[in-house]
């Protein structure tokens, strides 16, 4: 057990675990976020996506030791324009079915349009092959990013 | 009837959020046959009494409550089933409180399952809503001392027409709750329909995009502990011994006990670490030292059990169906086909692993917080397992993470009650993917027996399907019959609308200690691909078109014909494909519904097989929300594809190979084809399901375009699209 202080959407935490535990339980569990989602837990399947330093990880995977004193953002503290432009494009374009998949996917396809403003369909696929939906919502994320794309201008 | 229990008052005053007097109706039995005439609720008395339905809640302030009896699992019930009271009653879908129900035996059955949620309430929840508007409209006319029929209802108010005058539903409940409830309201007429029918956003989507949906796996119980448990892979086994020193001393455990899951006539022991949270569970797990004993069972294989089922296919079986002389026409007639085919078990995999949260408050009563399908199946479950009675069970039902058929079982709640009970604290179990995968239940695998003869000018004469595969009942139920036909095995096979002279259907049950269940779309999702496959194959020897083979087989008029002619037009059948590329048909009738689809792949320079286009026409009678049904269909194309061309289940020294997503794939986002939905809804009087119809003529659809690009008939599933060329 250690002292680490985690900054998870701008609030400082400082919590006391087993420095190897996944990012994804201490934020889930400890931290008390509920948004970032448990699917596999060896990096298979997106649903535990967060940024760190604005890079999309696999919360999952990823000890709780390696995030301190960076920045964490999950689905609860997208704010910026691009973000809420994914989220409105994903409400427009009515995405989730279960939604369980749909945090990682949207934390996924926000960090894809930081990088590329404007993604072919090729980037969409490389960008987010590592989503799973067991749903099948894979033709509205792929509407809705390209929609995304377009309300962020 | 009248009830002491502390709880149930405590729940309803809670359910209903509200003391004093409101508008509250609902009707004495939710049966899904019968029409059930819509009943008044005095709230002041709901607080005493239990069994009472209201299904609508309006209070003084205007707020709207409306109960769901159908949990949402992604299929929009959620939006679907409270639009049908929403609808009558005057209001936007997205201005009510939508609770979920909990299994309380006056709602009736609850159960999402069979694409049945809007089928089953249709009447009902209709007539609900409009008993509770004209009630309102009457108020309004009384406190305004004007005729009914100058009044009318909008937007959650009554109008009176000549004046304007206004009154919100909120000012007019404390009138309209002391008026006698009109017992046959007049239902709105479809022309004027405001939200079913159509493309209404659904409300819990801003939920799901915000991290604000609550999933069974996000409950929060105070005082809550966690617990991983480790259960033998190979079913069957019995617990030797265990050592739990290891688990112990991993900090955060605090308690490793023994723990039961009962899986219909199964149980499995398992060993449950309970810890202060979740990952140190799991860390606890992995130190713990099982001893099993196999009971043999660690010789089971698929290899071995899939030669036992082609081995079987020699046995006549039980005649499921017959028409005309099979035997007698089979032998008779000049050219004949036999084909066999198979496909695999599968896992359900929804995205949220099974888990479910208990806390008992005493030794009679327990409250429950479950992603399910089926409330009552929880309560019931709990009820049997752990010997309480069902109304000292709450259930409080989340947002689904997926069912697929997978949460019709109840398993993974008996099993975390009965922890629960031995810690004493609410404990929240949590599956692994590892488990989800492994532990089972899963879909059936079938093998199917075709034969088919035709006439010299290609008209079958004679057909059979020939069934033979394990059974979801005799692995749930111990008091199976094995000597009636297993009717959900032979799901479908008997009623396509196709006119064959001799038919013979048959099922032969093959005996396993597997955990089955029905899966999205039950042996439909399996028996689809080898029916369809085999009329293909018929057509390709008959030198017919396979769309115009299927047309002439189907000369009277039917559903079945009505969906077959729209996808040859919706798919511009009759047009040339690219070089390279190859389409194929399909379609499907079964209890849940009817949709045919048609495929188109490509063949590619690396010798892989793409699919490019899916066209899917679903026949529904009526529809509540066309964008719904188009994505239920995209999700049940994809989940088709998925089980077509993925993993299925291998067993290997008596358990599963397949553990988590790296070896047992799921189509991704780059593998997905372009999916066009059309729906055919002709207000017609029957209504047909949504979720699981899309789903059969998937697979059939896929391996007779596959066919058309590369002259290579699949007969077994799954096929390697990677290596058909
Ligand atoms: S839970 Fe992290 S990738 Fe699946
Ligand atoms: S919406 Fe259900 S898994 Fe993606």
């Amino acid at each position: 057990m250690a002292n680490i202080t985690l900054t998870v959407n701008g609030k400082v935490h400082s919590i006391d675990v087993d420095p190897q535990m996944p990012l994804l339980w201490a934020i889930r569990d400890v931290i008390g976020l509920k948004g970032t989602k448990f699917g596999c837990g060896i990096a298979q399947c997106g649903a535990c996506t967060v940024h760190l330093e604005g890079t999309p990880i696999r919360s999952c995977s990823f000890p709780v030791a390696g995030a301190a004193g960076k920045k964490i953002t999950t689905i609860e503290g997208l704010s910026e324009k691009i973000d809420s432009a994914v989220q409105r494009a994903w409400i427009e374009q009515q995405v989730p079915q279960c939604g369980y998949c749909q945090s990682g996917q949207i934390m996924s396809a926000a960090a894809l349009l930081k990088s590329k403003p404007n993604p072919t369909d090729a980037d969409i696929d490389a960008a987010m092959a590592g989503n799973i939906c067991r749903c099948g919502t894979y033709q509205r994320v792929k509407k809705a990013i390209h929609r995304a794309a377009e309300l962020a201008k | 009837m009248k009830t002491t229990s502390s709880l149930d008052r405590r729940n309803f005053i809670r359910l209903s959020g509200l003391t004093g007097a409101a508008l509250a109706l609902g009707f004495r039995s939710f049966a899904s046959d019968e029409v059930a005439e819509p009943v008044l609720y005095n709230m002041e008395t709901v607080s005493e009494s239990f069994g009472v339905t209201p299904f609508v809640i309006i209070d003084k302030t205007g707020l709207i409550t409306i109960m769901n009896p159908k949990p949402e699992m992604g299929q929009g019930t959620f939006q679907s089933v409270p639009s049908l009271i929403a609808e009558e009653l005057e209001v936007a879908i997205d201005k009510v409180i939508i609770k979920q129900t909990g299994g309380e035996a006056a709602y009736g059955q609850q159960t999402a399952g069979g694409s049945s949620s809007v089928r089953t309430g249709y009447m009902q929840l209709r007539k609900t809503g409009a008993a509770a508007r004209e009630m309102l409209i009457t108020a309004a006319s009384q406190i305004w001392q004007v005729p009914v029929t100058e009044c009318y209802a909008e937007n959650a108010m009554v109008i009176h027409k000549p004046s304007g005058k206004k009154l919100g539903y909120g000012e007019l409940v404390e009138t309209a709750s002391k008026l006698p409830v009109p017992q046959s309201p007049v239902l709105k007429k479809a022309e004027d329909f405001k939200i079913l029918g159509k493309s209404v956003d659904r409300p819990d989507i801003p939920l799901k995009v915000s991290g604000k949906a609550i999933f069974g796996i996000d409950a929060d119980v105070p005082g809550m502990v966690y617990a991983s448990v480790e259960r033998c892979p190979v079913f069957g086994s019995k617990l030797v011994s265990y050592d739990d020193k290891g688990a112990l001393a991993v900090k955060g455990v605090l308690q490793v006990i023994k723990s039961e899951r009962v899986y219909g006539k199964n149980k499995y022991e398992g060993i449950a670490v309970i810890a202060d949270n979740y990952w140190s569970a799991l860390q606890g797990r992995k130190a713990l030292k099982i001893v099993w004993d196999y009971q043999g069972f660690d010789t089971f294989n698929s290899k071995a059990y899939e030669q036992s089922l082609r081995d079987q296919s020699k046995e006549e079986g039980l005649v499921a169906h017959s028409v005309g002389d099979f035997d007698k026409a089979y032998v008779e007639t000049g050219h004949k086909l036999e084909a066999f085919y198979e496909t695999p078990m599968v896992s359900h995999s929804p995205m949220e692993p099974m888990n479910c949260t208990v806390q008992w408050h005493d030794a009679n009563t327990v409250e429950v917080w479950v992603s399910t399908q089926g409330p009552a199946i929880i309560k019931r479950e709990i009820s049997q397992t752990q010997g309480i009675a069902p109304e000292n069970i709450k259930v409080n039902v989340l947002f689904n993470g997926g069912g697929f058929g997978r949460r019709l079982a109840g398993d993974f709640a008996n099993e975390a009650a009965g922890i629960a009970k031995v810690v004493g604290k609410p404990v929240k179990v949590i599956w692994t993917r590892e488990d989800d995968t492994q532990m089972g239940p899963f879909r059936p695998m079938t093998y199917s027996a075709m034969k088919g003869a035709l006439s010299p000018d290609g008209k079958v004469v004679a057909f059979q399907h020939k069934v033979i595969s394990p059974s979801i009942g005799a692995t749930q139920n111990a008091k199976y019959d094995k000597t009636k036909v297993d009717k959900t095995m032979v799901e479908g096979i008997s009623e396509q609308k196709y006119e064959f002279p001799n038919m013979k259907n048959a099922f032969v049950l093959s005996e396993t200690h597997i955990p089955l269940a029905p899966w999205r779309s039950v042996t439909s999702s399996t028996l689809a691909f080898a029916h369809e496959c085999f009329i293909d194959e018929l057509a390709i020897q008959a030198k017919k078109d396979p769309l115009a083979f299927r047309l002439e087989l189907m000369s009277k008029e039917s559903d079945a014909r009505k969906v077959l002619l729209k996808i040859k037009e919706f798919s511009k059948w009759d047009q040339p494909l690219p070089k390279g590329w190859g389409r194929g048909v399909a379609q499907y009738e079964f209890f849940a519904g009817l949709a045919a689809h048609v495929v188109e792949v490509s063949r590619q320079a690396n010798g892989s097989v793409k699919v490019e286009k899916v066209y899917c026409v679903i026949d529904l009678g009526t529809v509540v929300n066309p964008d719904n049904v188009k994505a239920q269909v995209e999700g049940a194309v994809v989940m088709g594809i998925t089980a077509a061309v993925k993993d299925g289940i291998i067993f290997e020294k008596g358990k599963s190979v397949q553990t988590n997503f790296q070896n047992n794939k799921m189509l991704r986002i780059n593998e997905m084809p372009k999916v066009e939905v059309l729906i055919l809804a002709d207000g017609g009087p029957v209504i047909k399901g949504v979720g699981e119809p899309g789903l059969p003529p998937v697979a059939p659809a896929l391996a007779n375009a596959v066919f058309a690009a590369t002259g290579k008939r699949i007969r077994r599933l799954p096929m390697d699209l990677t290596k058909l060329i």
